[in-house]
């Protein structure tokens, strides 16, 4: 079953169109990338699943329903959940603080704990750190518990814009082994990624997108041995 | 005499604090400079002088009901004025443009309804009789300004700091699409906000009315001056610099009328504000980029 179905989804800034009606789809259980340079539009494709932008044109469809131009919390509410670029964690607040934001939703404390502690015993430095404030987290911690948060939300869907964007080399691969081992347990994962080569080896489906328009499409495998894609995005 | 003055100045700056407090949430929240906040200061004043004069309603009931009035006022007014303005994402100059020029339109129009001249409370309703404390003598409308003070502050600090609600005040503050992202309705919070903020400012303006016994139209414009004086000093966003900065204007101010001239002080008040953002442009307890809501 399709967990998201996206048709000809514009967004324009003004006069810039960012977005010129791309398709994208992703099945349930599946981990699909969309890779692209700086400015593709890829930030833009993921705010607009979010309900951070409205789009110009398109279909949204997540779960069944047409949630496009719907406000964030509504779309949040449904169980899409993004881990944005740049983090984005509450800097001036406790990593409990943005945890427990994370499960904002959720009005059963029981369920709040339950989320937390998997979360901790995910990420055992959070526990650690709990009372610190987010801001005085490394880079590395930060994605953490931009990560952590995203999950108390419980996500059907989980949007990723750059996690491994400005980490250090061996944070990265930390970084990608939770993606796998979210990706084992089942979590639809659509992820964003300049880091094609460690983007496509996760996925099962990628995506590129060029200015606005996806220009190709298929099993990561297959978009992974493109000559096209290798001389563009793997350094080859 | 000193500590006569010192109490006067504690009093009035009470009121600064309460007035700035809202301002500096607004900001602080919602990211907007709200040049309307002033005239929901003076709806407060004449709702309360209203209810009291013209209902004969005590104090005790009128003061907190102009309170929410203004508060239900402000969330009609800035829904209307700042909703879209932040929806489409206009600059910063365009809402103090759209603000001032709203607030001046409502200053305009409430002189027109109410005239300009000032009005009093009934003397039956401030309360004349004075207490005294070590030969300080405190009246009991500075009385009630006090424990107003005291009251709205603490609930606004609880709220912020021992709440769900609060804590979702301050992700929106810091980062209201991250605070979307966790499912806060942050168009409601923002009404709320104005709520808030909003029904501080109608308290402010009940209490200075009856500190000084002196209602008319344009007092919000006046005490938008010092609102800008205060929020900036303690570093705009700042509850607690808020609190600290609002406290110290009034003592300066009653020390300067006091021992210096009386027409001095507003003058001195300014030129505090220029020294402070001289020597410390993030304000006095501000750091540099700081919501500290
Ligand atoms: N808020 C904005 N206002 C105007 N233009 C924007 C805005 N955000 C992004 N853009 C433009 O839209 C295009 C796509 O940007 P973005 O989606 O951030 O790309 P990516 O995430 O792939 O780097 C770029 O040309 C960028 O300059
Ligand atoms: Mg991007």
């Amino acid at each position: 079953m399709s967990s998201l179905i996206v048709e000809g989804l514009a967004v324009s800034y003004g006069r810039t169109e960012a977005l010129k009606g791309i398709d994208l789809r992703v099945e349930e259980g599946q981990v699909v990338c969309l890779i692209g340079a700086n400015g593709a539009g890829k930030t833009t494709a993921m705010r607009a699943l979010s309900g951070l932008v409205s789009p110009r044109a398109g279909r949204i469809v997540f779960d069944g329903a047409d949630i496009a131009g719907l406000r964030p919390h509504r779309i949040a509410g449904l169980g899409l959940r993004q881990v944005p670029e740049g983090r984005q964690v509450f800097a001036e607040l406790t990593v409990a603080e943005n945890l427990a934001l994370g499960a904002w939703l959720v009005t059963d404390p029981a369920e709040t704990a339950r989320r937390r502690d998997r979360v901790l015993a995910r990420f055992p430095r959070l526990a650690e750190r709990a009372h610190q404030v987010a801001g005085s987290l490394s880079g590395g911690e930060q994605q953490m518990l931009a990560f952590g948060r995203a999950l108390m939300g419980a996500p059907r869907l989980l949007l990723l814009d750059e996690p491994s964007m400005g980490l250090a080399p061996i944070l990265v691969d930390e970084i990608f082994a939770i993606i796998s081992a979210l990706k084992a347990e089942g979590t639809t994962i659509l992820l964003v990624e300049q880091n094609a080569s460690a983007a496509l080896e996760v996925a099962d489906h990628a995506y590129v997108l060029e200015t606005g328009r996806i220009v190709l499409e298929g099993p990561a495998a297959d978009v992974a041995s493109n000559p096209k894609v290798v001389a563009a995005y793997l350094g080859g | 005499m000193l500590g006569q003055q010192l109490a006067n100045g504690l009093i009035l700056g009470a009121t600064y604090a309460l007035f700035a407090l809202g301002f500096t949430l607004m900001f602080g929240v919602i990211r907007v400079i709200n040049l309307v906040y002033g005239f929901y200061f003076t709806a407060g004043a004449f709702i309360a002088l209203y209810l009291t004069r013209n209902l004969g309603w005590p104090m005790a009931v009128a003061f907190p009901a102009a309170a929410i009035a203004s508060g239900v006022m402000a969330i009609g007014i800035d829904g209307l004025l700042l909703t879209r303005l932040r929806r489409v994402g206009a600059p910063e100059l365009a809402s103090l443009m759209v603000t001032l020029g709203a607030v001046l339109a409502l200053y305009a129009t409430a002189t027109a309804l109410l005239g300009p001249d000032i009005k009093r409370f009934p003397a039956s309703v401030i309360g004349a009789e004075a207490m005294e404390f070590a030969a300080i003598r405190i009246t009991q409308a500075q009385v009630l300004i006090l424990l107003a003070t005291i009251v709205l502050v603490g609930g606004l600090l609880a709220l912020m700091h021992g709440t769900r609600l609060g804590l979702a005040l301050r992700a929106m503050a810091e980062n209201p699409d991250a605070a979307g992202l966790m499912g806060i309705d942050t168009i409601r919070l923002a009404a709320l906000v104005s709520f808030i903020s909003g029904a501080l400012a109608g308290a402010g303006g009940v209490l200075i009315g009856l500190n000084f016994n002196a209602i008319q139209p344009y007092m919000g414009e006046a005490m938008m001056l010092r609102g800008f004086v205060v929020i900036i000093v303690g570093g705009l966003g700042d509850i607690r610099g808020a609190l600290i900065a609002g406290l110290l204007l009034g003592i300066v101010e009653v020390l300067t009328a006091g021992y210096i001239a009386s027409g001095l002080k507003e003058a001195v008040a300014f030129a505090i504000l220029v020294a402070v953002l001289w020597s410390r442009p993030a304000g006095l307890f501000g750091r540099a980029v700081t919501r500290r809501a």
